[in-house]
């Protein structure tokens, strides 16, 4: 077969197997080596909940995507142009996700009868069942390849057969003409402390590589040129990578030490588990008894004057719903990061969705409105941790990040900022006054309080639960009940004059306006640009801050006809814009299955209305 | 620096009901405090309360310091977030039994556990009063209360026991009435490096009115308590005539003085002893069978929390080359685009 070197924009690449088969660890790699080379990258992991399966069923698949290429990588891709399939179950999970040219790379040593039957098969023939009889399916006997390749290794049959993904990843890296200088590197660290391993690796990894250059099957491999990014240095990084880094930021910023109490929560735990790291940052981390410990320990910490965060997931946002009012009522800054999953309840842990929007804005008793950031991508990740930071001490109250666990497990190159082009950070901190402190005296700009750390000499004062007055003593007067409401959400509204104003992407002014939040930013970008390429009259309002909305909000939207707001749940942030902008009309496209969008129905959704 | 009990009385009206054991308590904690500042150099700025839901949990508006009235339960976890962030920090923390050992339970043994530098004084009044007379986890077995019309069916918390299962450092008793004995306490919970729990048994006039009287009443209370004293005699009675030795592993009364029991037999009362196996009998001890001990029952020394974390964070600091934001952004795996 003659050998072509395919010339491409960009590919889709998803490895998937059996949730033991390292493939979150093959995509990982397969990513970073391209991000070297100088791609563009977009990952989306797609894994189970349970760490181990039952081996060889659907259920048990883990998938991992790259998007990799030389220009507009927004997102990891709606369908692949690879497919790698170490099982029969990754097979039938995975196929629908392959372009009709895709080729399928699959580990023919696993589809025995016992695996094709484990994976719920009807027929003993998984390629014609699932109709990919037209693709390229490049057959090869992986596991005994890379048992050969180890054969005098010395390694025990179980460890040898657990470096078929390597293998696996040499095949890849072939066929997308990747070099492996960058993943040699990364075996060399992985393995510094078991040297012994470093050698079988690369050679598996190699012989991988090789073997995909001799077999004959394979016809066309792709090159992927480098993109042309801005100058500077890059680096990779997840959604909650740049989260715990943000936060780190504002830190230094505001001189003010960082204090994490959290409990772990998929997928958030590695936020606390990253801040864990940097202790030589100033960083405390406390792994609390439960969720509720997690912010109220951090409420602590910020009474006493560090930046007080907790890190959580949806069902771990409704237990800290009761001491979040406190911390509004309390007047204390803390930010609340919520990586929201699937709900409700424990519902989809590991899959993605944009459904905690409607607690985030309302569950709590009283009134008790809080500020709310949307994270848009896994390295905006850092500008929104580092700006709710900011906002939370200026302003003095809480402030909720939302981010999703496609953002927080995603990952994209980044260019690395410099820390002398983010604005200083001053919260009110107080050190003496005249008179008798009041701890609920207001700056008449912000309305935010002072902020008295105990120790100070001359400052001691209450703070609780209870409602207050101005100088803090308990109080249950009706008006002054009604005025510190009033002043407290006051203090929220007023938010939106520190806030840049809402930008649009495309026509100031026509047809359709597509209105975002959040972590579908990719996507809608995507669908946005490839229907301004056709000619059709679509722009994009996506939000960063939902509470409060930029001050032009309603002037943006009375520029356009027609507008669809677009998000992963049944219509939470339309239902919020009805209520604070009843004059529009809002059109809604909702999915909520765990999985982000697909660009093509954003696409077809805005077709049918324009 | 020099204060008086006046200096930490705070300009606010105590709305304790009259008669109500948590006014001796607060007296104590205000005649306490200037001795604990001239015991360990610290300043009155330097001490805050912090208190969950409950009528006790009022007492930080009443205290002249920062303090912190929280949420049903969560005091402890607001109190050790507090001491993490600034260890300088004395926290003093006030809170009844519902709020300590039903809501707050599992905040409660953990803060234990870890041993964070914080003194826990828990007010034990057997009930649930500001929410107007429930059982609690305090309450008796059969106690007949708003919500156990028949008498409760569950088994009450010792809440002494509890603080040994949380591997705690730090136990004493006092009753509302022995107000000097109090001060004494919450001396001794300030001088130790932990977590010190106090427990004070209150009364509560209205819904749970004489539930410790079998042993606070005047004329009986020197026989049906025992006040224990580190290195000191375990003896009691009006004219310390009884006193507790141990038989085959178990503590038993004797009276001086009868069968040859001498002073000397008398079993001395070891505060420090890591082995909480005493202590455990001490705590238990219950009136009509033993005389109820009071007092600092166990103080032990063990490394506490917020020392730990202080300790690691200079450990990594030295350590590590990485000193700044920018550094980390910089550091492990980057490429630069020409």
């Amino acid at each position: 077969m003659p050998h072509t070197v395919v010339d491409t924009k960009d590919v889709v690449i998803r490895f998937c197997g059996d949730s033991g088969d390292g493939m979150q660890l093959t995509g990982t790699l397969f990513a970073d080596a391209s991000a070297l080379y100088g791609n563009q990258i977009s990952t989306f992991p797609d894994y189970p909940a349970e760490i181990r399966a039952p081996h060889g069923t659907v259920s048990g698949v883990s998938g991992f995507q790259v998007h990799i290429g030389s220009d507009g990588v927004n997102t990891p891709g709606d369908f692949c142009d690879v497919l790698v399939a170490m099982n029969p179950a990754a097979l039938r999970a995975n196929a629908k996700w392959a372009k009709p040219t895709a080729s399928i790379i699959i580990d023919t040593d696993s589809f025995d009868e016992a695996l094709i039957k484990r994976a719920g098969y009807k027929t003993d023939d998984p390629i014609s069942e699932l109709g990919l009889e037209d693709r390229n399916i490049i057959c090869s006997p992986i596991t005994t390849l890379t048992k050969e390749s180890l054969s005098d290794s010395g390694m025990d049959a179980k460890s040898i057969v657990r470096c078929k993904n390597m293998f696996t990843l040499g095949m890849c890296f072939y066929l997308f003409n990747r070099p492996l200088e960058y993943t040699y590197a990364y075996l060399e660290k992985k393995f510094r402390k078991k040297p012994q391993l470093i050698e079988p690796n690369r050679k598996v990894l190699f012989d991988g590589f090789n073997y995909a250059a001799n077999i004959q099957a394979i016809a066309n491999t792709y090159e992927v040129k480098p993109a042309k990014l801005e100058k500077g240095v890059y680096r990779n990084i997840n959604g909650n990578q740049a989260t715990a880094w943000g936060l780190i930021a504002a830190s230094e910023k505001s001189g003010r030490p960082l204090f994490c109490g959290s409990y772990p929560i998929t997928p958030a735990t590695a936020i606390l588990e990253e801040l864990a790291i940097h202790k030589n940052l100033n960083v405390k981390t406390l792994q609390a008894e439960d969720e509720i410990a997690g912010i109220c320990t951090a409420i602590g910490a910020a009474y006493a004057g560090d930046l007080a965060v907790t890190t959580t997931s949806g069902p771990g946002l409704s237990l800290k719903s009761e001491a979040l009012g406190l911390a509004m009522i309390t007047e204390l800054p803390l930010v609340v990061v919520d990586v929201q999953r699937s709900g409700p309840s424990t519902g989809i842990p590991t899959k993605t969705e944009q459904t905690d929007l409607a607690q985030a804005l309302y569950g709590r008793n009283g009134e008790c409105p809080v500020a709310i950031v949307a994270a848009h991508s896994p390295s905006h990740c850092f500008d929104a941790a580092f700006y709710a930071a900011k906002y939370a001490m200026e302003h003095m109250m809480p402030v909720i990040l939302l981010s999703e666990g496609f953002l927080g497990n995603g990952s994209e190159p980044w260019k690395i900022p410099s820390m002398k082009d983010y604005p200083a950070i001053n919260p009110p901190v107080i050190t003496k006054c005249e008179g008798a402190f009041q701890p609920f005296a207001r700056d008449p700009e912000t309305f935010a309080r002072k902020w008295a750390f105990p120790g100070t000499p001359g400052l001691e004062h209450r703070v609780g639960g209870l409602e207050k007055n101005t100088a803090g003593v308990i109080s249950s007067d009706p008006e002054n009940h009604a005025k510190m409401v009033w002043e407290r959400a006051e203090k929220v509204r007023r938010l939106a004059n520190y806030l840049p104003l809402q930008q649009v992407y495309g026509n100031q002014e026509g047809e359709v306006l597509v209105v975002g939040w959040g972590g579908t930013f990719g996507h809608l970008y995507t669908a946005v640009r490839s229907l301004r390429e056709e000619g059709k009259d679509v722009s994009l309002c996506h939000f960063d801050f939902i509470n409060p909305l930029p001050k032009n909000t309603a002037e943006v939207f009375s520029r356009f006809r027609k507008i669809i707001v677009c998000e992963l749940n049944c219509g939470q942030f339309a239902d919020y814009l009805r209520a604070r902008l009843p004059q529009f009309t809002y059109l809604q496209y909702n999915k909520v299955q765990g999985q982000p969008f697909i660009v093509k129905e954003i696409v077809d959704a805005v077709n049918e209305i324009l | 620096m020099t204060y008086t009990a006046q200096d930490f009385k705070s300009n606010q009206e105590v709305r304790w009901c009259p008669g109500c054991g948590d006014h001796a308590v607060l007296a104590a904690i205000q005649r306490a405090l200037p001795l604990v500042c001239e015991d360990r150099g610290w300043h009155k700025d330097n001490i805050m309360f912090v208190s969950g839901i409950g009528c006790s949990s009022r007492l930080p508006y009443y205290m002249n310091t920062y303090g912190f009235h929280s949420i049903h339960g969560r005091a402890t976890a607001i109190s050790t977030g507090i001491k993490v962030a600034n260890p300088n920090i004395s926290v003093w923390q006030a809170c009844g039994d519902g709020d300590a050992l039903a809501i707050g339970g599992n905040h409660f043994i953990h803060a234990i556990r870890r041993n964070i530098d914080i003194n826990i004084i828990l007010f034990n009044n057997q009930i649930y009063g500001l929410t107007k007379g429930q059982y609690s986890p305090t309450s008796k077995l059969g106690q007949i209360t708003k919500t156990s019309p028949y008498g409760t069916v569950e088994n009450p918390f010792t809440p002494g026991s509890l603080v040994l299962g949380a591997r705690g450092t730090f136990f004493a008793r006092g009753l509302d009435v022995e107000m000097g004995l109090n001060t004494e306490i919450f001396r001794a919970a300030a001088a130790h490096d932990g977590c010190s729990v106090c427990e004070m048994l209150t009364n509560c006039v209205i819904f749970n009115d004489g539930a410790h009287k079998d042993i606070t009443d005047r004329e009986i209370r020197a026989d049906r308590t025992i006040t224990l004293h580190h290195g000191q005699p375990m003896v009691f009675g009006k004219d310390k005539e009884k006193g507790l030795i141990l038989v085959h592993g178990k503590l038993k009364i004797v009276k001086i003085g009868e069968n040859g029991i001498t002073m000397s037999d008398i079993l001395v009362h070891d505060a420090h002893s890591a082995d909480p196996a005493i202590h455990n009998q001490l705590i238990n001890m219950k009136y009509p069978d033993f005389p109820v001990a009071i007092g600092v029952i166990r103080d032990i020394s063990e490394p506490t929390y917020d020392d730990r974390v202080r300790d690691q964070l200079e450990d990594v600091k030295k350590a590590s080359k990485i000193t700044c934001m920018d550094e980390l952004l910089h550091s492990g795996a980057t490429w630069t685009v020409e």
